[in-house]
Order: structure tokens, then sequence, then C-alpha cells
């Protein structure tokens, strides 16, 4: 481990470790993704019996593999509006992490990575293996579900990009919940979470690529499934990268402009 | 805190006893409703987020049936009617005791000792100790969407299908108070599970707009009977619109909900009671 990363590697470690106390937790969420998961099939099946067996490129057995992936992938890619963030900004208690030695930026980030990463254990894998036994799973040849995974780690980092840039904005707007709670709700229905992206009409669907989100959710599920493949999957990765670039570069800008403004009471 | 003096004139059994006794929730719930009136812009722009909220749900029900012009023997005009009722009621709920849901924060950082200490009942503490007006704007956005099902689908007014109305927005609400309480009291084993928490609630009210028809016999017990999701809004909608309805859910199930709103109450006060003499105290 070169020691210029070790810190951070640290606060990684910690943070998976801090997971694993909260157990029931993992297993209240767990029992929620599989209710999701089997009230979003009866759904989608529904669409696509209705639509005649097909529909935005889904069958029944694909359509069965991308409501089990997206459920499998929440715990990992967190798509609600964590408040940790935003009370510390609300709080003053950022000025504390400022005075770290460390980014404030990518430490949160090695912290939120613990707790994606440990999410795979409990979380992804049971959905997986439940969905494979109920309604059925397809995937895709080694290598894809390889970059896949890829997919998943990426799609993971941007989005606490994308939650850290909303929740800095604190620093402008002091309560943040209104902004935080419109951003959940719009990122994830554009990331694909409730419909998937191929089922919106073309003007929707547009817009939806014309933003992050998609890259969130919609993309690793295609790339693991094998929906998408070849080129075409590796395109959607090198997308991903693009908007990781993009959206923490906007957080650090965010976070150096906000520094300068901020006040903390007290002493 | 409560007064001390309220207390001890509730059990001395003074002339003003009920009035005494209800003081104390009053004086807090109206110092929640003036400190919401003071930050304007803050509450103003919830307003905007809360009804944005419901209206991306309304457009991920219509991307579906963008798709498909039918489900489950409901078009998208009797499906307006049916996410208008779940989410009025929701959302009533939500402004009545939504605020359930910081418990898990409470339980952490073992601030919810406190509760425990006061000579009130915990359930009643947490639900009369804020009220968020900005939920309100969730309400509008479900009864602007009943309103509007009303007018797009042709409907036989009786004095049923006003009672049905009435019934949907006064027992759904019920119902959906009961699953924050539930939620709530699962707190008190899974410690940090706010996530739990919001699934539970967030997926109720999912499965309280979907079209039941379309869930295989399975799904039908734990989102028909179990958690008596389809009496909410789904099953009063068939009778409104006078639609069949499907085996093991017919529309007549609607006259029903009171049943299910009685068992959601039993179920619900359950938990709780389970919940919190399950807790320990936060130590320190």
């Amino acid at each position: 481990m070169p020691s210029a990363i070790r810190p951070w590697f640290r606060l990684l470690r910690a943070s998976f470790a801090a997971q694993t106390r909260y157990l029931p937790a993992a297993l209240g969420g767990l029992i929620a993704n599989l209710t999701f998961g089997f009230l979003k099939a009866a759904v989608l099946f529904a669409t696509v019996r209705a639509a005649g067996g097909e529909v935005g490129g889904y069958d029944l057995a694909t359509m069965s593999s991308y409501v089990w992936l997206s459920q499998a992938l929440l715990g990992t890619v967190n798509l609600g509006a964590d408040s940790d963030l935003a009370d510390r900004v609300r709080t003053g208690d950022i000025a504390i992490d400022f005075a770290r030695p460390l980014d404030v930026q990518t430490s949160y980030l090695a912290v939120d990575l613990g707790r994606s990463f440990f999410a795979l254990g409990p979380r992804a894998i049971p959905l997986i293996l439940l969905g494979a036994l109920t309604t059925g799973i397809a995937f895709a040849p080694p290598a894809g579900v390889l970059l896949g995974l890829v997919a998943v780690a990426l799609a993971a980092v941007l989005s606490f990009l994308g939650r850290y840039a909303v929740n800095i904005l604190g620093l402008w707007l002091v309560e943040t919940r209104g902004v935080r709670t419109l951003y959940m709700l719009v990122s994830s229905f554009l990331a694909g979470l409730f419909v998937p992206v191929p089922l919106f009409p073309d003007w929707l669907k547009m817009l939806a690529n014309a933003t992050p989100f998609p890259s969130l959710l919609q993309t690793p599920i295609d790339v693991l499934s094998g929906k998408v493949s070849g080129a075409a999957a590796l395109l959607a990765v090198l997308w991903q990268v693009f908007w990781i670039v993009v959206v923490g570069a906007a957080g650090q800008l965010l976070t150096r402009r906000g520094r300068l403004k901020l006040e903390v009471q007290g002493g | 805190m409560a007064d001390p003096s309220t207390f001890a004139a509730t059990t001395a059994g003074e002339p003003a006893k009920t009035d005494n006794r209800w003081r104390p929730y009053r004086a807090v719930l109206a110092s929640r409703l003036r400190s919401q009136r003071s930050y304007r812009t803050s509450f103003r722009f919830d307003m905007v987020g809360a009804m944005l909220a419901g209206l991306v749900q309304l457009g991920e029900i219509w991307v579906v049936f963008h798709n498909a012009k039918v489900l489950g023997g409901l078009d998208f005009n009797a499906i307006l009617l049916v996410f208008g009722l779940a989410n009025a009621a929701w959302a009533i709920a939500e402004v009545a005791v939504g605020h359930v849901d910081s418990l898990p924060a409470l339980i952490r950082a073992g601030t919810v000792d406190v509760y425990y200490l006061r000579p009130q009942p915990l359930l009643a503490q947490l639900i009369t100790g804020d009220i968020q007006l900005r939920r309100l704007a969730r309400v509008a956005v479900g009864l602007i969407c009943v309103v509007a099902a009303l007018i797009v689908n042709p409907i036989q007014w009786t004095v049923a299908t006003v009672v049905m109305l009435a019934f949907s927005l006064l027992f759904g609400t019920v119902i959906f108070a009961c699953l924050f309480v539930t939620a709530a009291g699962l707190q008190f084993f899974l410690i940090n599970g706010s996530e739990a928490t919001n699934a539970f609630v967030y997926g109720g009210s999912y499965a309280s707009q979907q079209p039941a028809a379309i869930w295989p016999g399975p799904m039908k017990i734990i989102f028909g009977f179990l958690f008596p999701m389809a009496f909410c809004a789904y099953l009063p909608a068939l009778q409104i619109l006078g639609l069949p309805g499907s085996p093991l859910l017919p529309a007549w199930l609607a006259w029903l909900l009171p049943v299910a709103a009685a068992w959601a109450v039993l179920a619900a006060g359950a938990v709780w009671r389970i919940g919190v003499r399950h807790y320990q105290g936060g130590g320190g």
C-alpha cells in the first residue's frame, strides 16, 4: 500500500467494518429491496405482456434481469439523499472536516465506498440469488460481467460525487432538505430505477441521456446482463468516467468556493 | 418538557382535567407551527419540492402506460384515480405522523431515553412533537389527481360513490399512518434501519398505487391482506368506476375497508408495544 493513499484506504476499511455492526439494518434493507423487486416485476412483466411480449427491447427474461439487478445494486449505488454530510454543513461541524489534513470530498468518498462495497455482501448477492431462483436472471459472458463489475464500482463513485455536490450546496443554502429530496426523485427516475430508460418516450430518453443519471444504474445493469456488449459496453463505461470527471470537478469547485464563504459561529 | 403541575392536576381530577392533559401537546405543536412560519423562503422551496415529488411519481406511472395502454384492467384515466386516492391518503398520513421516522436518529443518539422519562405515552409525544406543513403540498397533488380522475372517467354518481370516496381517504389514511408506526416500531430492533423504514413506507405507497389485478396470488395475500395496501385506493377506485376486480380481490371487498383499517391499527399497535418494551436504553 503506497503511503500516499493509505489514509483513504483506512477510512474505507473503517467504514466497511462499521457496517458489519449494523447487520439487522442490512437485513431490513434486503427485505425492502426484495419487496420492491416483486412489485416492480409485477408492473413491468404486465407491461411486457400488454405490449405483446416485447417492449423497448425487453422480453420477460431480460426484464427479469433488469428488475433483480436494479434491486441488487441499490445498496451499492446509493440513489438516496443521505443527510450525514448535509447535517455537518448545517450544524457547522464541516469546519472540523476542513481543518483535517485530508481533502474533504475524497475522504468522504472513501467512507461512502466502504459502505457501498459492504452492501455487495448482505444486499446484492442474496438479491441476485433470490431473483435467479424466482423469475430468473441472465448474465453477460464472463468478460462482460467483469466489465459490468467495473461499471458498478464507477457507478458507486459517481453516485457519491453527485450526492456530495448536492449536499455541499448547503454552504450557500444552509438547509438542503428540499434540494436533496428533489435530487433523489429526479436522479432515481432518470437513472432507470422504476422504469428502464429504454421504455421512456424519445424526448425523455434524450433528456435522461444528457444527464449523468443513467450511468448510475442503467449502465451497470445493461453491461452486467449483456443487454449492451462489445464496443458499446466499453463506450458506456467510458461515458461513466466522463461523468465522474465532470461531477467530481463540480464538487471540488463548489467546495473551494464555499469554503471561502463559510462562517461558523461559536468558539 | 411536561409541566409537572399539569400532571399533578390531571391525577387530582380537577374540573379542567381534559384541558390540562392536552396542554403540553398543544404547546409543542403550536411552537412547531410558529417555527415553520418564520422561515418563509425555505418553506416555499419545500412546498415546491413536495409538489414536484408527486409529479415525478405520476410521471413514472405515465411512462408505464405510455408502453401499455391497459394494465390489470385499468387504463391511464382509471389509474389516475388510484394514484390520486393513494397519494392523498399517504400524504395526509405523512403530515399527521410521518415525523415518527425521526426515531432511528433518536435511538442511535440515545436521546430517546428522555422521551421514556416524560409522563406521556412515547408514541403520543413523537406524533405531536412535530407537524410538517410543507407536506400539505403532496396532499394537494393527490387531491388534484382525484378531481381530475373524477372528471375524465365516466362515473355513475350515487350516495355509495360519495361514501366510497370518503372511506378511501379516511381509512386509507389510517392504514398508511399504521404503516409509519409499524416501521417506527421495528426501529427498536434494527437500530440503524432508517433505509428499511423508508422502503417499508414508500414500498407500501408504491404497492397501493398499482392495479392489484396484475399481482400473482402470493403477492395478493401479502399486499392485499397482510399489509392491506390494495384497500387504500385500488379497491375503492374499482367500486367508484364500477369495475369488477379480479379473483381474490373483487371490487365488493372495498366495503370491508374499515375492517382492513382496524386490522392495520391492531398490528401497528402490537409491533409498537413490543418495540417500546424491547428498548434497553442508550447507555452512557
